[in-house]
């Protein structure tokens, strides 16, 4: 089953409100993904810095240990890290060698990216998704069928700068893709299907498509059931399957538009009894992007 | 006139309310507030009784209806009026997938479109969608009639048995065995009948539409397919 929501705000207004919009909608799709949850946001940051976020065990002294201008922001178990871009590859170098135990799950310029087994409610409160902002963020509840219920099987996936997915389906041809990405460059960190779906993407991003047009090749290249919600620094994306066997719900306004597996997830959004409500058609990319 | 606010009653207890009906109750007119896209509203109801939802249904809205009429005052979401035997749905905006699946009789009023496999093996029941309908709609469909005054997605009809289709728009692609058939003085008869049942009256030309219907080649093993199995 599970559940996807997304959130892309076009009112500056609103971007206090992003965080705690976007809890809301988590929390009524935890019907559909009672296991568990996890959710990206794209937050403040700036062109000369890098967020890596990481999750793991004892989490407290890492930012100090890796010492100079590393600036850290614990949440629970995860940890948020900023530093000048100049400084990556000394702090990844340093978590591989000192901390294998810490996976990074997310790197950018602004987006954060938290998952966790767990209640979706229960979820977003341990992270605090209520007190965060930004300009828009997606959201996954996940009802396993086909591996553990782990925190790494959790959405969303993040496979490149800025970039992630959450996925509403299954894909039959996940391992053959994997085969001819890898060697690409494209990493995995799970045998997750949907990490393979938003390695597709980064790949395609790579070479230089725009993320509607990575979206439209994937509806080619991709085989299976799917939809798919996808993030970049400035873009908002959704596709359906050809036969659209997965549900999905978006609404538009001047403020924002937002994305449900169901309607009820939107529910609480403003304005939205005055929302253009309806349901993405198969087979055919909808996409914003910031200006 | 019964009010019943889901902000405050449970979607349960107003099913509860509404079973508890008698075919003679003077309670014939229900409002539903607050229906923020709960699923199965107002299901399995058997009672000569309008409800109508104030707003978008979820799931399954009006499933199994019989006698009743239920009016949507936004959209439905998936299944809406599935299995329906007798009375009336009208969803005032869009539909979701399924609209009308399996539905034995009655009659389903869309105002708005239906996305993907309306009338998925309707075995009865009159859809008038006055918008256009997604793909695989009328997959299977068995019997009843499906007009629909805007266009259709791909595979229109496919493995289709007796239903009757009436399109005004185009046609993406017309699925397995479904074939444009000749549209004869008691089609029109018919879908000025429908029309008006649905409440579109003489505004609408019906020889702007198309019929489509089963070539019937699926019915019997050909024996030159034998080779396939």
């Amino acid at each position: 089953m599970c559940g996807i929501v997304g959130l892309f705000l076009k009112d500056q207004t609103l971007e206090p409100r992003l965080g705690s919009l976007l809890a809301g909608m988590l929390e009524v799709m935890s019907d559909r993904g009672p296991d568990s949850a996890g959710f990206a946001v794209y937050g403040s940051g700036d062109t000369d810095h890098l967020k890596l976020t990481v999750r793991g065990k004892n989490l407290e002294d890492v930012a100090q240990a890796l010492g100079g201008p590393v600036q850290g922001k614990l949440r629970d178990s995860h940890l948020v890290l900023s530093f000048p871009k100049g400084e990556e590859k000394r702090v990844r170098a340093w978590l591989g060698c000192e901390r294998p135990d810490i996976k990074i799950i997310g790197a950018g310029q602004r987006i954060e990216l938290y998952k966790e087994v767990g209640l979706p409610a229960d979820v977003a409160k341990r992270f605090d998704l209520s007190g965060m902002s930004g300009t828009h963020g997606i959201g996954h509840t996940r009802m396993a069928t086909e591996s553990a219920v782990t925190t790494a099987g959790a959405h969303p996936f993040s496979t490149g700068a800025d970039q992630c997915l959450v996925h509403n389906g299954s894909l039959s041809n996940h391992r053959s893709l994997r085969r001819v990405l890898e060697p690409k460059g494209i990493t995995f960190e799970t045998d997750n299907d949907s990490e393979v779906a938003a390695g597709y993407l980064s790949w395609k991003l790579r070479e230089g498509a725009t993320l509607a047009e990575a979206l439209e090749s994937s509806l080619t290249d991709l085989d299976g059931f799917f939809t798919f919600v996808v993030g970049t620094e400035s873009g908002f994306a959704v596709v359906r399957d050809p036969i659209s066997c997965k549900p999905a719900v978006m609404a538009e306004t001047d403020q924002y538009v937002a994305f449900g597996s169901e309607y009820r997830a939107l529910v609480g959004l403003p304005g939205i009894e005055n929302a253009r409500v309806f349901e993405p058609e198969p087979a055919r990319v909808y996409a914003w992007e910031r200006h | 006139m019964s009010v019943v606010d889901l902000a405050v009653t449970s979607r349960r207890e107003l099913n509860i309310q509404l079973h508890a009906l008698a075919p003679n109750t003077n309670q014939t007119h229900w409002r539903v507030e607050n229906p923020n896209g709960q699923h199965s509203l107002a299901v399995g109801l058997d009672a000569p009784v309008t409800v109508e939802i104030a707003g978008h249904a979820g799931y399954y809205c009006a499933g199994m209806n019989k006698q009743a009429t239920v009016v949507v005052e936004g959209n439905a979401g998936v299944g809406v009026a599935e299995n329906m035997i007798s009375g009336m749905v009208h969803v005032k905006g869009d539909a979701s997938q399924a609209a009308g699946a399996t539905a034995h009789g009655g009659l389903l009023v869309i105002d708005g479109d239906a996305s993907a496999r309306c009338g998925i093996s309707m075995k009865g029941v009159n859809i008038v969608v006055k918008g256009s309908i997604g793909p695989m709609s009328a997959f299977m469909a068995q019997s009843g009639t499906l007009i629909v005054l805007g266009d259709a997605g791909d595979a229109l009809g496919d493995s289709i048995y007796e239903a009757r289709l009436f399109v005004r728009g185009s046609v993406k692609s017309l699925g397995t065995d479904c074939v444009e058939k000749t549209l004869r003085e008691e089609h029109k008869e018919e879908l000025r009948e429908l029309l008006n049942a649905a409440g579109l009256g003489d505004a609408i030309n019906v020889d702007e539409f198309k019929r489509y219907g089963s070539s019937r080649k699926l019915y019997n093993f050909h024996v030159d397919n034998a080779a396939a199995y």
